[in-house]
Parts: C-alpha cells; sequence; structure tokens
C-alpha cells in the first residue's frame, strides 16, 4: 500500500521553477534514496512533503493511514542549535510536542517514548548532558530519536551524514538499515551515491530528467551514470 | 542604613516600586533565553523605542493612565516586525532598526512640539531612562502591572514545551504538527507586553538590558533549556531586588542601578563558567 504519491509536482520558489513533473510512490517498507546535484530541489521536495511549503502545481497524496503531520523529519543543522543550552532529554521529548494539541505538559506515555527511544539510539547514558556539547554522530543520534518520538512509520532525513566521520557515517547508515528492517519507512536525501545503491531500495534522481524506480532499474538506466561523472568533477 | 531602609518600606510607594520591580524582573527574564537563541535580541530594544514613540503620542493626547494606548501601539507593532522577519524585501533587522530609530524620533518630535511641560528634557530623560518614574507609581498602574505579569508567568509556564520546540528547530515542530507561527505570534505579543511594563521600571533605552543580561549569565552556567529559564528568573529577581534597594540606599537612579546589578551579575557568571567543572 502507497504511504506516500506524489502527482505531477512542480517545486520551486517565488514563482521560479526547480524541478517539474514529479511523480513518484513510497510503498510501506521501502528505502528511498533521493540523489541529484546541489540546487536541483532535494530539500525542497522534502519540505513539501513535510508541508512546509506548498507546491506550485500538483500534489502529494498520503495513504496507508499515515497523516502529513506523522512523518518524522530529520533536518540538517542549523546555526542556532549549535549554541543551544537544551539536554539531549528535552530535545527528544519535544517530538511529542505535534501530537499533544492544546495539552500543556507531557504525559506519562510520552517521558516512556521518549526513554525508548533514547534507548534504542544507545543515549540513556547521555540524556541528562547538553546536547551542544555532544560530538556530530551523536547529535545526529539525538534528533533522529526525536523523530522516532513523532513517527511510527515514516521518516525523512536530509543529509543525516553531512558533517560526519567515516566512523559515525558508517554508524549512522547502520542505524537507518536497522529502523528500516524493523518496517519503517525511509526517504534520505543523499549525497553520497555509493551508500545509497548499498542501502537503498529505491531511487529517486532530481536532475534535468528525473529518474524513478527500483535499485535494480537504476543500475541500468543511464542515469545512475551521469551523476557519478558529475559528482567525480566536483 | 537599616533604619533607612525600614522607613522607606513605611511608605507605599516604595513597596509598589518593588513588588512590581520584582515582577516585571521575573517577566523579562523568561523569555530572554528564547529570543537571545532566536537571534532576536534586538526585538526588545527596537520595541522598547516604538513605546517610547506610543507614550509620547499618548503624553501629547493627555490621557490619565498611558498604558492601554502604549500597550496596542507595542503589541501591533510587535505582531509586524515578526512578520516581517519572514520572507519580505527589508530583512528583519533592517526593519528593526528602522521602526525603532524612526519612533525614536518621532516620539521626541511630539514631546517637543506639543510638550506643555516646563522640564522637557527631564520627561524625556526619564522616560528613556526610567529614573524615578518607579517611586511615583499609582495603585492602578501598580495593580495593572501586576494583573499582566501574572498572566505572562501563566502563559509561559503553560506554552512553555512549546516555546522550546519552536526556539529549538521550527521546521521540525511546524512539520510535526505544532502551529509554530502562532506561537513565535505568541512569543511576540508577550514581549511587547513585557516591554510595555518593564518601561515603567528602567525606562525604554534599557529594557533590552532586563531582558538579555540574566538569560545570558544563566546561560554561562546552564547547560539544559529548564535550568537556565529557571536561573535567568532567580537571577533577575535578585538583581531587581538589589537595584532596588541599592537605588533607594544610595539615591541613584532606579533603571540604571537595576542594569548595573545585572552586568554584575553577568561577569560573576562569565568568569564561574570558565572555570573547567570534572563532571
Amino acid at each position: 500500500m502507497s504511504l506516500l504519491i506524489a502527482e505531477d509536482l512542480a517545486l520551486g520558489y517565488d514563482g521560479r521553477i526547480i524541478v517539474d513533473h514529479l511523480n513518484f510512490h513510497i510503498e510501506s517498507g521501502d528505502y528511498l534514496c533521493v540523489v541529484g546535484e546541489n540546487g536541483s530541489g532535494k530539500t525542497t521536495l522534502m519540505k513539501t512533503i513535510l508541508g512546509l511549503r506548498s507546491p506550485l502545481s500538483g500534489k502529494i497524496i498520503t495513504g496507508g493511514g499515515l497523516k502529513q503531520t506523522e512523518i518524522g523529519y530529520l533536518p540538517q543543522q542549523t546555526q542556532i542549535q549549535r549554541d543551544f543550552p537544551a539536554s539531549v532529554r528535552e530535545v527528544v521529548l519535544s517530538g511529542c510536542l505535534g501530537k499533544m494539541g492544546m495539552r500543556p505538559f507531557y504525559r506519562r506515555e510520552d517521558k516512556k517514548k521518549a526513554g525508548e527511544n533514547l534507548a534504542k539510539m544507545g543515549l540513556t547514558s547521555l540524556s541528562k548532558r547538553c546536547y551542544r556539547e555532544l560530538s556530530g554522530g551523536q547529535q545526529q543520534r539525538v534528533l533522529l530519536a526525536r523523530a522516532l518520538c513523532a513517527a511510527q512509520k515514516m521518516l525523512l532525513l536530509d543529509e543525516p551524514v553531512s558533517g560526519l566521520d567515516p566512523k559515525a557515517t558508517e554508524e549512522m547508515y547502520e542505524l537507518i538499515a536497522a529502523l528500516n528492517r524493523e518496517g519503517i519507512t525511509i526517504m534520505m536525501i543523499s549525497h553520497d551515491i555509493d551508500a545509497a545503491l548499498t542501502y537503498g531500495s529505491h531511487i529517486l534522481h532530481i536532475a534535468d530528467s528525473v529518474f524513478f524506480g527500483s535499485k535494480e532499474e537504476y543500475l541500468h538506466s543511464g542515469a545512475a551514470l551521469t551523476l557519478r561523472e558529475g559528482g567525480a568533477n566536483r | 542604613m537599616i533604619e533607612k531602609l525600614i522607613l522607606y518600606f513605611q511608605y507605599p510607594f516604595v513597596c509598589y516600586a518593588l513588588i512590581v520591580g520584582i515582577l516585571i524582573a521575573l517577566c523579562s527574564s523568561l523569555l530572554g533565553v528564547t529570543l537571545v537563541l532566536k537571534r532576536f535580541s534586538f526585538i526588545g530594544d527596537g520595541l522598547s523605542h516604538v513605546a517610547f514613540g506610543a507614550l509620547a503620542i499618548a503624553t501629547v493626547m493627555n490621557l490619565t493612565n498611558q498604558m492601554p494606548l502604549v500597550l496596542a501601539i507595542t503589541v501591533i507593532c510587535a505582531i509586524l516586525l515578526l512578520r516581517t522577519g519572514q520572507d519580505t524585501k527589508i530583512k528583519g533587522d533592517a526593519a528593526i532598526a528602522m521602526v525603532s530609530v524612526g519612533s525614536l524620533a518621532v516620539g521626541y518630535l511630539l514631546m517637543n512640539i506639543f510638550s506643555k511641560s516646563s522640564n522637557l528634557s527631564g520627561d524625556v530623560c526619564s522616560t528613556l531612562f526610567g529614573s524615578t518614574s518607579i517611586l511615583t507609581l499609582t495603585p492602578l498602574t501598580v495593580a495593572l502591572c501586576a494583573a499582566l505579569s501574572v498572566i505572562v508567568v501563566i502563559i509561559f509556564v503553560l506554552f512553555y514545551h512549546k516555546i522550546f520546540a519552536v526556539t529549538f528547530d521550527e521546521d521540525f515542530a511546524t512539520a510535526t504538527g505544532v502551529k509554530a507561527n502562532a506561537y513565535n505570534l505568541l512569543i511576540a505579543v508577550i514581549i511587547a507586553v513585557i516591554i510595555v511594563l518593564a518601561m515603567n521600571l528602567v525606562g525604554s533605552l534599557l529594557i533590552s538590558a532586563l531582558v538579555i543580561f540574566p538569560a545570558l549569565s544563566a546561560m554561562r552556567l546552564f547547560k539544559s533549556f529548564k535550568a537556565v529559564t529557571f536561573c535567568s528568573a532567580v537571577l533577575s529577581v535578585i538583581s531587581a531586588f538589589v537595584g532596588i534597594v541599592v537605588s533607594i540606599i544610595a539615591g541613584t537612579p532606579v533603571g540604571s542601578t537595576i542594569v548595573g546589578v545585572d552586568m554584575l551579575a553577568f561577569a560573576l557568571c562569565y568568569l564561574i563558567g570558565t572555570v573547567p567543572r570534572n563532571a
């Protein structure tokens, strides 16, 4: 069953179109990697799916009992967060806020869920530490735990390994793959085409001509080659 | 010295000043952390100048109770400034600079043209720096200040977690269904209320100090949002109390004395913060 279908999307801002005629669908349990050059509209696509901005035309349909606000999101880090005084637990708990409505305080279930997700990400011992003092890889795991508090079915990851060292990168990919094996649908933006082909089940390649299909189809198309060459030139 | 204090506290207006001062200090410190972290430190400054302009208008109109009008104008400007913070031609900081300098100029101009007072520079000076105005508060203003302060504290406590989320990561909050824009609006309105309140205490030029210093001091010492917020509230209340008492004993202007104590507290926190902890 499709969790999310994009129908003839056109994305951009200030009336300028960046990507046109974007069609793809994500099935439950998929691991979709979105690849493409800088500025090709990957992050814009992600923000559109999350409802942070509206598409110029076309639409996004969610299905399979998934609401738009139930998609977990791992954003790229912002400047503000680098000197933010917040404990790991506070950050992870804030993932539960979306479902609170007007209720002002966290319930016991929220705290329990935050604790479980902290444990899942191996952060229990760090829960009282200050977020800004953690390593890059630990910070990403905190944000992943927060995303898991907001969503059970689907995660959107925007460059989850940017700025991480090779070991932390490997750990992050393994963690995401493990979540995917548990049945969480993943959509990941990545520069790293090798990782996309290692871990992804489907590829969405945004370029002048958009490719969408399974990994195997992608490998047999010409699209993979152009990105690799493009990547080598950069 | 003690006798002097006891003598002073027998006068109701001194007690009013102390009550109002402490309430205002508590409120103004609460949102300081959010403002500093959102890089909005200057919104407080801009809005306080707007409040000055509004006060000039109220003075010219000969209103007996100026606070409602000042409050209304400042809240509207806060909302407008926050709106322009998002996608517009004039960027946030430029808009703040424009509004703040503009209203300062218009305020002074109005006071100059229409003022019937013989001591114009004294009036302007006390609006800008607060000087003795806190000791001349009427019971009505005290009641209004107290009520607004209590409302601000209640709203802050009720929306504390949402304010945290919107400050830490607005995009994530919006994406997971938190109405970030509504909360940004709420933050703007609360700031405006706080600034109008604080104007009675320290005057419009020194308000930012009341908002920013306790937050910055607390951020030197603590590492979780809750601890920082709590610490900045406590620091702010203590500084206000010490500042008012010192100003009574030494006969110094209330506003600048409180800000001076805030600065001392910051210096102290900074020093403590540099000592490495074995944790």
